[in-house]
């Protein structure tokens, strides 16, 4: 299949090729090029949902909408040739879907929003507190099955089958359930990383603005396997009894997933091999002599019809549990084993700080040409990935569709149909609803403080002098007039966008965001002082010229070595 | 006229910790500047102790009852009151001394912590403890008791996980905080979280308040270091500065000046003691000592110091050099001639400097001369003398060749270390670079496999 037939359309090796093989590694697939690439972002990629998704409600029809907020957001593309894009941010969704559509990325990352947009980030110093810094970021997490490897022995590397597939499924149950009942968040996107794994993007608002040692916290709560190929045990579960959250998550997810799953589709005790990497977790040489003892003599004779796998499980949970819990380091080895074989391994450092660049729902992967779907963390089971759509199948739905009558959205027509539809339901509507109470419920409290202030009377004069203009702008304009009058009024109402210490953003006199009303870096807006509405200093009058791209930056990628695109 | 009552009552020890200031702000207090100095000796005392008790790897409770114990021997006064002023004082005045360099603001910041954290525990009603949390804005609810039922069961499921704890009751005080209030607690998976509250155990909160108050307390001393070298240092140059400089450059790192309290011996202790512990240097000094009944200056210096500070008195010292010498040149002359040598030393005469015990490397590089026994014997003895010595400590043969090896290569320390893991039959990780920490470390070891002794 070559481009030239894609766009032809009417090729009945399109329409037949839309079956997905499992595609083979280091070729690339049928049907990813630019010119595919390019109409997918023509017609099916979801840009009005994104910004619609990491605007968070600001989307300027309300007067306490940070106008800003959508423009300090972080993207970056990476482009055919490798050639990577940092810092690029866009301040309304056209300007985005232009953007994507002229430079047609093949790999799209969503970054944090910093204190200032990102395109003037040479303005401010790099040294020093609130020079250039992350105000809010999703928080996420990722989940990559090559982290099993030493647990699955049907695929490796890059590879994925329906028979280790599971253990991402594992994964996305038991962080699912701990986010929303523990944690008690409630907007989580799960999204399909295109080969191999999961992303989990957790998008309340609270989650967005914990800080990196708020995060490494969580990423260490959901920590339990701690090894490498030097140490034989990995999981130590140490004390008398579980943690509450490991309990639930055994007795709910990972003992039935390993016993009548996992046991029997990694044949975990079928061959020496494999059964001496359970044995060296258990710390007891008269147990694991016996049981080895017993699997090498009755390796060729199976007198029952059972499965081998769920007879030596079951003969070494006997041995276990029989009653020498007293040793110690026995008593928690069946559990022990079972987490080590089915608990969710994350990727620490993608959770830990909040700068870490993360690829954007429905991208094309470049090496498989499947989209990164949206995953329904109630129905993963369900979830296939040799069955998500590939950027081939759309296109060829797309053209077939073209037969059909005209409808608004191209994406309707197509098999990414459902996953828009899904992200619409089940994540933005609730999300949006959530921010417009917030950003409702903040603006009030404003009001209601400047209210309670002399100075408010000539503030609320202004506000009709300036609605009279319109647009964003007056809005750009009425910050800057509350910030004059709200120095001298409390602050109150609108949390600080600094998690765990608020009364200390009244007294942090450094610049926070647009909406604490502090005075900015560089004495612009504090009391007293105008600036004009874009008040930015140009690089010329701070006298800086440093270039910010800084290799100690744990998110910088050298151009040349980003040739690997990863999932 | 105003009748003021005597108040010779001791303070107890909740009056001595039961108010906990912050140190939020200096104090509009009027000091005289002998307090100035004083106060802050006392509390470095205090400072000092804790750091020498942590350094020896003291567990929780030791700590406890040390930091109580310095408290209440360095910071008493009749009245709590004064306590309190003294207490702030102090405070503020090792403020200004060690926010200097980074390494003093280092050290500071972490006795004033662990001091902090001692006392915070050591507060007897959980009013107190709540007080103080409030002062630093944790204005965390207490769990009410239906709502604990609700939960009981999975806080005592923590509580296991933690292991080490006891199991919480209805008595219990549990606070319900914001999760992402308590990063180290999350982190470790101590604490039941549900719908974004964790439920903090009360001994637990005490590690929240003590992380605010060493943050707190960190930026503060950056500040004090601003203002000091700005304004300060300039103002004081004729009143304060000279103490606050002088300050700081005493008591650096342990110096066995003074006395430890397993370490303290007695006259009768004195030569069972010598022979299970006492390095190489000063078992020949001590052996010398009673052959001659006599040592010569630089004896005296090493051994003398060496005695004081394994934890004798001066009293005990004058008595035990008293017998020896006055065998040779009698009493009378050994307190015209001798005893003030001893005073001296104990800091009781002349500049009254409390002279501190010779370190190996001071002992290594002196030179001792005829009739003189000082010196170190793997430096200063020859193979033939060193061998019958170490022979007759009780060294056998292998570890003999080896520490002979190490003292042709000049390698003294290792060597000692050597004859200590021979004699003791256990290593010596640190290795020797005091004489008195081998006494301490041998003490240590006899005792943790005698503890009867």
């Amino acid at each position: 299949m070559t481009g030239e037939e894609a766009e032809n359309g009417r090729d009945d090796m399109l329409i037949d090729g839309c079956e997905a093989e499992p595609p083979q590694e280091n070729t690339v697939p049928d049907g990813f090029n630019a010119n595919y690439l390019k109409v997918y972002y023509g017609k099916l990629f979801p840009h009005y949902d994104m910004f619609r998704w990491l605007s968070y409600g600001n989307d300027g029809k309300h007067p306490g909408c940070d106008q800003s907020y959508f423009g300090r957001r972080e993207f970056s593309f990476t482009l055919d040739n490798d050639i990577y894009l940092r810092f690029q941010s866009f301040n309304s969704a056209s300007e985005m879907e232009k953007s994507i559509n002229e430079k047609c990325p093949f790999k799209i990352d969503i970054g944090p929003v910093y204190n200032v947009d990102p395109a003037k980030r040479h303005a401010y110093a790099q040294g020093g507190d609130n020079g250039f810094t992350p105000m809010e970021r999703e928080l996420i997490f990722d989940v990559d099955i090559t982290d099993y490897d030493d647990v699955r022995y049907c695929c490796s590397g890059a590879d994925v089958c329906l028979d280790c597939w599971p253990l991402m499924t594992v994964a996305i149950k038991v962080i699912d359930a701990a986010l929303r009942d523990d944690f008690g968040f409630n907007h989580i996107l799960w999204v399909y990383s295109g080969r191999r794994g999961v992303h989990c993007w957790v998008c309340d608002g609270k989650a967005r603005r914990l800080n990196n040692e708020q995060r490494a916290a969580i990423a260490d709560y959901f920590r339990v396997y701690k090894g490498n190929e030097n140490s034989h045990k990995k999981v130590s579960l140490t004390g008398q009894g579980l943690h509450p959250f490991l309990a639930r998550s055994y007795t709910e997810v990972l003992k039935q997933f390993f016993e009548e799953k996992l046991l029997c589709s990694q044949k975990l005790f079928s061959n020496e091999e494999r059964f001496e990497k359970i044995l060296e977790m258990i710390p007891d040489e008269s147990i694991t002599s016996e049981l080895r003892g017993k699997w090498q003599e009755s390796r060729r004779s199976s007198t029952s019809k059972d499965d081998i796998n769920v007879v030596r499980w079951g003969q070494l949970k006997q041995m276990l549990q029989s009653g020498r819990q007293k040793v110690q380091g026995l008593r928690r080895c069946v559990e022990e084993i079972v987490f080590s074989y089915a608990y969710p391994r994350l990727d620490m450092e993608v959770s830990k700080h909040m700068n870490h660049l993360l690829k954007a729902p429905f991208c094309i992967h470049p090496k498989t040409g499947r989209v990164c779907v949206p995953i329904d963390p109630d129905r993963c089971e369900e979830f296939d990935p040799t069955t998500v759509p590939t950027l081939s199948k759309l296109l060829g739905e797309l053209n077939m569709g073209v037969l059909r009558s005209e409808g608004n959205d191209e994406w309707d027509k197509t098999s990414l149909g459902k996953s828009v539809r899904y992200f619409r339901s089940h994540f933005l509507q609730p999300l949006l609803k959530s921010c417009k109470e917030e950003i409702e419920s903040s603006y009030k409290a404003k009001l209601q403080e400047s209210k309670n202030s002399l100075s408010c009377i000539a503030w609320s004069l202004e506000i009709i002098t300036l609605e009279s203009f319109g647009g964003s702008k007056s809005f750009a304009l009425l910050k800057e007039i509350r910030v004059l009058h709200l120095t001298s009024c409390r602050e109150g109402g609108k949390t600080s966008p600094k998690s765990g210490t608020g009364q200390d953003a009244r007294k942090d006199r450094k610049s926070g965001t647009g909406y604490t009303g502090s005075p900015k870096k560089g004495g612009r807006g504090g009391k007293y002082t105008w600036a004009g509405v874009d008040g930015y200093y140009s690089q010329a009058e701070i006298g800086f010229e440093k270039e910010p791209l800084d290799a100690k930056d744990p998110n910088f990628e050298d151009p040349e070595d980003d040739v690997v695109v990863k999932a | 006229m105003e009748i003021v009552r005597s108040q010779k009552r001791a303070p107890a020890v909740a009056d001595v910790v039961s108010s906990l200031p912050l140190y939020r702000s200096a104090p509009e207090l009027q000091v005289r500047l002998e307090d100035f100095e004083l106060f802050a000796i006392d509390r470095l005392r205090v400072l000092k102790g804790i750091s020498d008790g942590l350094s020896r790897g003291k567990k929780p409770d030791e700590v406890e009852t040390l930091v109580r114990d310095l408290w209440k021997s360095n910071m008493s006064l009749p009245q709590a009151s004064e306590v309190i002023k003294k207490d702030i004082i102090s405070h503020f005045v090792l403020r200004l001394v060690y926010c200097r360099t980074e390494e003093l603001r280092k050290w500071f910041l972490s006795m004033e912590t662990t001091l902090f954290r001692y006392r915070f525990r050591l507060l007897e009603s959980s009013e107190a403890q709540r007080a103080v949390m409030a002062e630093f804005d944790l204005p965390y609810k207490a769990v009410s008791h239906a709502e604990f039922e609700n939960v009981k069961e999975k806080l005592i499921q923590v509580a296991r996980s933690i292991g080490g704890q006891s199991v919480p009751n209805a008595d219990t005080i549990f606070y319900k905080v914001p999760f992402e209030e308590v990063p180290e607690l999350v982190a470790g998976r101590r604490v039941f979280i549900l719908k974004g509250y964790a439920y903090v155990a009360m001994n637990q909160v005490a590690s929240l308040v003590v992380t605010r108050f060493r943050s707190h307390l960190s930026k503060a001393l950056v500040l004090t270091n601003r203002k000091w070298t700005s304004t300060i240092r300039e103002r004081e140059t004729d009143r304060l500065t000279p103490i606050v400089e002088s300050l700081s450059t005493s008591y650096l790192g342990p110096d066995y000046s003074q006395p430890r309290e397993f370490a303290e011996i007695s006259l009768k202790d004195i030569d069972q003691v010598a022979k299970s512990s006492f390095p190489l240097c000063m078992r020949h000094l001590f052996e010398k000592l009673r052959e001659d009944h006599h040592l010569k200056h630089g004896g005296r210096m090493q051994f003398g110091l060496f005695l004081k500070g394994v934890g004798l008195k001066l009293d005990d010292a004058l008595a035990f050099w008293k017998s020896e010498f006055s065998r040779k040149v009698g009493a009378e002359r050994f307190d015209k001639e001798y005893a003030y040598g001893i005073r001296h030393n104990y800091g009781k005469e002349g500049k009254r400097t409390d002279y501190t015990p010779y370190s190996c490397q001071k002992i290594i590089s002196s030179t001792p001369g005829v009739g003189d026994h000082h010196g170190c014997p793997f430096r200063h003895f020859s193979e033939e003398n060193l061998r019958a010595a170490l022979g007759k400590m009780g060294v056998g043969n292998r570890p003999m060749e080896d520490v002979m090896d190490k003292v042709r290569n000049r390698h003294y320390q290792l060597a000692c270390t050597l004859t200590f893991e021979a004699v003791h039959g256990s290593s010596c990780d640190a290795g020797i670079n005091h004489p008195n920490q081998y006494f301490i470390d041998s003490q240590k070891l006899l005792q943790k496999n005698n503890p009867t002794s």
